[in-house]
């Protein structure tokens, strides 16, 4: 491994490292708004809704992202929904993700003790307002560590989207290890990004766990 | 949409050929899980042992394998160690070593966590009745960790399905790559073959997760404590 070699490619893994984060970032965040509205759909027994939240969950959980993203890219063109790359990557996340972030406020929802929406009922609040004010800061904090874990989860799925040509971590690597044939280098300096990315993550999902259960909500 | 692009699936033997590639994917992510299960329940047991080296070593290795993601220790395996040490795998065989190392570390991890999650008194309880060590093991913390730990290793055969959708990215030929094969190849007679490969390799997919996944709640159900 030769150090002129990381000098040259630093700037364009700092870029990339950018574009998976910011990539990262928006897919959460479409997950975490797709699994709100499918855990709140499924704990309030909408009906329909409900059952096409059932039918989403298992589709998604049960298909994987490069799958997915397969379909989006080349196959949704076809009907006349062209997306480019950032586009298609950030609706898989989403898509992906939403199930796992359902299940897990879902988990939060259900760990709350149902005492606690009986008690609110019988002091005057309305169903809607015991769910926001008594069950769901509950369950926000019950959930946390399911949440983290799920963020941590499509960080690193986000990864494959260098199949849909979106220029991320792992497309800068091949690039270079098919243009300059520096695979040490380009390998070494892919698993260093990943590291500083997660790590961090990791660490601070850790700390905001340990905040959740001093607050004294988690058993 | 013109006349049924869908019918790129039964020219010829396009949708043989889809099974067979899903079968290559499915074969490897059986082989690996099995390899997990032998090298995970020994990894799983040592994990709780008092020794903290022995502790230590393997956290580390969980926690590295954990870290990154599934692709990057596929291109990691695969490129760097040709690269570094000139040794030439098969994707397919780089596929199988990096999901064992994966899926070990995963299954150590639930083994660990089955084990662990038995209450104090069940041993306390089963030293008092007169049972020696081996016995308590063998009769109180075994069958009740396996209750636990069944539900959550099927679970890891559909993440071990799914993460076989990465291996196309080293060469293996499976459902994707076939896919792309039957696109090129029917390009100009049903353009929009990739709409209905893609879909079917998706619905495939779905057909070989979601039995296994319900069979992870149907157990999770009856084991439930």
């Amino acid at each position: 491994m030769e150090l002129a070699v990381f000098r040259e490619y630093l700037p364009a893994y700092a870029r990339a490292a950018l574009a998976t984060l910011g990539i990262a970032a928006l897919g959460i965040v479409l997950a975490t708004a797709v699994g709100l509205v499918t855990a709140v759909v499924q704990y309030a027994q909408v009906p329909v809704a409900r059952r096409v939240a059932a039918v989403y969950v298992e589709l998604s959980r049960n298909t994987p992202l490069v799958v997915q993203l397969f379909f989006l890219y080349y196959g949704l063109p076809k009907v006349g929904l062209v997306w480019g790359s950032g586009t298609c990557a950030v609706v898989g996340l989403g898509f992906l993700g939403g199930s796992y972030m359902a299940e897990a406020f879902r988990s939060g929802l259900d760990a709350v003790e149902p005492a606690q929406t009986q008690s609110a009922l019988a002091l005057g609040f309305g169903p809607a307002l015991a769910l926001r004010h008594v069950v769901a800061p509950q369950a926000v904090a019950l959930a946390t560590p399911a949440f983290t874990a799920n963020v941590i989860f499509l960080i690193k799925e986000t990864s494959v989207v260098s199949i849909v040509a979106y220029p991320d971590l792992v497309y800068v690597a091949k690039d270079y290890i098919g243009t300059d044939y520096n695979t040490a280098e380009a390998l070494f300096l892919l698993v260093v990004f990943y590291l500083l990315i997660v790590l961090p993550v990791s660490l601070g999902a850790a700390a905001l766990e340990r905040r959740v259960r001093r607050a004294g909500f988690g058993a | 949409m013109p006349d049924l692009g869908l019918n790129v699936l039964f020219e010829g033997r396009n949708f043989v050929r889809l099974l067979g590639g899903l079968w290559t994917a499915l074969w490897i992510a059986l082989a690996a899980m099995a390899a997990s299960v032998v090298l995970g329940l020994p990894m799983g047991v040592l994990m709780t042992s008092r020794h903290r080296l022995v502790k230590l070593a393997l956290r580390g290795y969980l926690e590295a394998i954990r870290v990154l993601p599934q692709l990057v220790l596929l291109f990691v395996f695969y490129f760097d160690l040709t690269y570094v040490t000139g040794v030439n795998l098969s994707p397919e065989l780089a596929a199988f070593i990096v999901f064992t190392l994966w899926g070990t570390a995963e299954m150590g991890d639930l083994v660990r966590g089955a084990i662990t999650a038995i209450p104090l008194h069940q041993y306390q309880s089963g030293y008092a009745l007169g049972l020696k060590p081996s016995q308590v093991q063998a009769f109180v913390v075994l069958p009740q960790s396996v209750r636990r730990l069944l539900p959550l290793a099927v679970n890891l055969v559909t993440r071990m399905v799914k993460t076989t959708s990465l291996i196309v990215l080293i060469g293996v030929t499976e459902v994707l790559k076939v896919g792309q094969q039957i696109i090129d190849r029917n390009r100009f007679q049903y353009p929009d073959a990739a709409l209905w490969v893609y879909a079917t390799i998706f619905l495939l997919y779905f057909l070989a997760c979601f039995p296994i996944s319900r069979l992870a709640q149907t157990l999770e159900r009856r084991f439930a404590v």
